[in-house]
């Protein structure tokens, strides 16, 4: 046979448009669905909410549709030049003699569409200044009130809440329920900033949710909530995942923690090194009064015994005295501090064992009851044992003094030289001596004299 | 007391300890200002703990408004 297919006689022919429809019909049986690689070109949304683009390679191209109802699927921005893996159905228009590829998925190639999402949102909002160091904000000191905004059921909320309560009780938490996965969750996280900003008295907040794959992620990357968090005139911590995760909230956050854990530790850890600071100064407190005490305790004992020893005719009552006053002062003064220092201790370790407070605070509390304790008993101790010594040895003093002895009676004999007569033999009659009694002297003559006298037995 | 006044609070408590440990006051002074450190220790640490321990959960009530409710949470490590 040397005709071509379809003989003169036989030949068919078509109507332009039995033509289309037949070959319409051809294409999609042999292509119900494909999968076609090309680079994005003429990217255009319609009114419509249609998108138009041209899907090329080097040797060819071919139109392409994305509808509105799919185009809310694809997580990323199309773009020219973006090189995508499409899959969909060839369709014919015939009224244009066109045919077009009508896309059902849009996937970037190179990245995963998930991954290119993320790095677009997050140059614009770059772009726009949303990440500026000089945007953030510090967090407060001393919060007393603590904002967070998590699923009330998971792991994230009990590691937070263990580690606020473990490091550091008195703080008060309000949890803002949200979903933080799934459809609808970035906008449930995003009202619960809102609420906790309108709540007041809240000093920092924290966004966040436990560990779990870029989808469960997700609702961290919704470009609402980053414009939520910019806005929150609460510094916002956030606290997505793991060290690795990194989100559109991390980079728009005033402070991003690795994890929930990590944000609960950020927000006490200042607080509690404070608290640790103050009790230790109270002990440095106590430990320099001691000391200082102590100090004067020696001194005083150097200045009795000096003056005692060099001035014999000081009146030593008087002196005994002014150290027995010096040393009650000191005594009842530190008493009183310790005592009160002690008391509003009680009062505070009485008021945070009710309120159940960390252990740790306790143990503190206790050792420095002890020491003021200590303190006290090592005072009263000490001034006690050296005012006793004190009375004796000024008793003692007071008994061997020249003025003592002739308070009981007897007196002194001096020379006109001012030596004192001991013997007879000392003077000669007609001789001028001067006497001295407890009170007051006598001037007299010598009349006559003995040698040897007999005196009473002793 | 405010966070500010809590710092001045601090930075006394601070200074009075420097100057004990130092040992250069006179007697009646150092126990003037150890009484008076006594005092600010107590200030701060009445300070620090002067925050209610609650967990709360924010809820709406009938009326759409925000309120809270008390969020039972039981610490499992004493």
């Amino acid at each position: 046979m040397s005709t071509p297919a379809g003989s003169r006689s036989e030949r068919t022919i078509w109507s332009v448009s039995e033509l289309s429809r037949r070959l319409a019909a051809a294409l999609e049986e042999r292509f119900p669905t494909v999968w076609v690689e090309g680079e994005i070109s003429n990217f255009k949304v319609y009114g419509s909410g249609h998108a138009y683009f041209t899907l090329k390679d080097e040797g060819a191209q071919i139109r392409a549709v994305l509808f509105r109802n799919r185009m809310r699927r694809i997580r990323f921005e199309p773009a020219d030049g973006l090189h995508v893996l499409a899959f969909g159905a060839i369709e014919i228009y015939p009224q244009r003699g066109e045919y077009q590829l009508v896309v059902e998925l849009l996937e970037p190639r190179g990245l995963g569409a998930l991954q290119l999402a993320f790095e677009q949102l997050k140059e614009r909002l770059g772009r726009e200044g949303l990440f500026d160091q000089t945007r953030k904000r510090g967090l407060p000191r001393f919060p007393r009130k603590i904002g967070i905004v998590t699923s009330p059921r998971g792991a994230a909320l009990h590691d937070m809440l263990r580690v606020i309560g473990r490091r550091f009780g008195e703080i008060h938490v309000v949890v803002a329920p949200a979903r933080v996965q799934g459809e609808g969750a970035a906008a449930e996280v995003a009202q619960g900033i809102r609420e906790l900003n309108a709540l007041g008295g809240v000093d920092v907040i924290i966004v966040g949710r436990g560990g779990g794959s870029l989808e469960d992620l997700w609702a961290f990357n919704d470009e609402m909530l980053a414009r939520t968090i910019a806005a929150s005139k609460i510094p916002v911590i956030s606290a997505v995942g793991h060290e690795v995760d990194f989100t559109i909230a991390d980079f728009v956050a005033d402070v991003r923690a690795a994890t929930p854990s990590q944000a609960a530790e950020l927000v006490v850890r200042e607080k509690r090194a404070v608290a640790e600071s103050v009790a230790d100064l109270q002990r440095r407190l106590v430990r320099a009064i001691s000391r200082r005490l102590q100090t004067q305790r020696d001194r005083l004992d150097a200045v009795r015994e000096r003056r005692v020893l060099t001035d014999p005719h000081r009146p030593l009552r008087d002196l005994t005295r002014r150290l027995d006053d010096a040393a009650a002062r000191l005594f009842r003064a530190a008493r009183a501090s310790v005592r009160h220092a002690a008391h509003g201790l009680q009062l505070a370790t009485r008021d945070l064992r009710a309120r159940n407070p960390a252990v740790r605070t306790r143990d503190d509390r206790r050792r420095l009851d002890d020491l003021t304790g200590r303190l006290d008993r090592a005072l009263a101790r000490g001034l006690d044992r050296r005012r006793h010594r004190l009375v004796g040895v000024a008793g003692r003093l007071d008994s061997l003094s020249p003025l003592a002895v002739l308070g009981r009676g007897y007196s002194l004999t001096l020379t006109a030289s001012g030596q004192i007569v001991r013997s007879a033999g000392q003077v000669a009659v007609g001789d001028d001596v001067a006497v001295m009694l407890h009170e007051g002297r006598l001037e007299a003559r010598v009349t006559g004299r003995k040698e040897h006298d007999e005196r009473p037995q002793v | 007391m405010s966070d500010l006044k809590f710092e001045d609070c601090l930075a006394r408590l601070e200074q009075i300890v420097t100057a004990l440990e130092a040992g250069n006051l006179p007697l009646e002074e150092s126990l003037k200002v150890f009484e008076e450190g006594v005092s600010l220790a107590r200030q701060c640490s009445k300070y620090l703990d002067d925050a209610e321990r609650r967990i709360e959960m924010l809820v709406k009530d009938e009326s759409g408004a925000t309120t809270t409710k008390p969020l039972t949470w039981e610490e499992e490590e004493r």
